[in-house]
């Protein structure tokens, strides 16, 4: 048990205990920090798995940009715990029912596996490197990275048509 | 690392998700929730690319091709989070709520 994978377990946990106060918080403000706290630990898995850019871009695209687009709607929405509608228990047990089975369900298909003892490369490797990316984005994959410029343009089209008063 | 502790965690931060989804009727809190099943599925493909650059019989280029993949659930991710509050900014101005449970007529 050395200091690497001390840190998985750690962040394992951090990410658990966070994606479960998401759901289980009543005021939504609340609700975006603790993804936010998910994020960074999922980042935190990105560096360990030594993918240096995707960890910079989830924390960049992700607990940058998206989360603080959440925290402004939630803001400019004005809710607090007050605001949130009574629950239904029937409604959450059924969930928690479904959520749990589908957990099971996936677990024992996999349990089985032989390939489930499969070594993960640790804190080595040049896969996830910027320069190894960057060539292979630029390289063969340059109409799907030029299509996604499409693809914001349209979203970004698309919200200003959707929120503009009419 | 074996891949199974990766598996399981994503699987569980997955579930967490479609819990979530279930559970709540605040429509921010739901979106929020497909953001966690997506970064689920994003770290699994990455744990998965790191298993098999250190498989004998791997393509040399698999590694960075999986990590591109979750470069372009990001981008996809990112435009649909812009579409997806513009909408629910506009039910809020519609209903002046965003309970799911009064969209459940498609008409008026």
């Amino acid at each position: 048990m050395n200091i690497i994978h001390l840190l998985f377990w750690f962040l394992s946990g951090l990410a658990l205990v966070s994606a479960i106060m998401v759901i289980a918080s009543k005021n939504p403000v609340h609700s975006v920090l603790y993804l936010i706290i998910t994020f960074f630990a999922i980042s935190g898995h990105y560096i360990l798995l030594n993918a240096q850019f995707l960890a910079i871009v989830n924390i960049i695209v992700y607990a940058g940009a998206i989360m603080v687009l959440f925290l402004f709607v939630v803001m400019l929405m004005n809710l607090n715990a007050d605001t949130e509608p009574p629950k239904n228990r029937l409604m959450i047990f059924a969930g928690l029912i479904s959520g749990g089975s589908l957990f099971l369900v996936i677990i024992a298909a996999i349990k089985k596996s032989d390939s489930i003892t499969n070594l993960v490369q640790l804190n080595t490797g040049d896969a996830g490197l910027i320069k190894n990316l960057g060539k292979a984005l630029f390289s063969d994959y340059v109409l799907p990275f030029e299509i996604s410029s499409v693809l914001f343009l349209s979203a970004m089209i698309g919200a200003v048509v959707i929120g503009k008063k009419n | 690392m074996q891949i199974q502790y990766y598996i399981f965690l994503a699987i569980a931060l997955f579930c967490v998700g479609v819990v979530g989804v279930l559970t709540r009727r605040n429509a921010i809190i739901i979106f929020m929730c497909i953001e966690l099943m997506l970064n689920a599925v994003n770290l699994l493909l990455v744990a998965f690319s790191k298993m098999h650059a250190i498989s004998p019989t791997a393509i040399p280029t698999a590694a960075t091709d999986a990590q591109l993949f979750v470069f372009f659930i990001m981008v996809v991710a990112a435009a649909e989070v812009t579409v997806g509050l513009a909408i629910i900014v506009m039910m809020y101005r519609n209903t002046h709520s965003i309970d799911v449970n009064f969209l459940n007529r498609l008409k008026n």
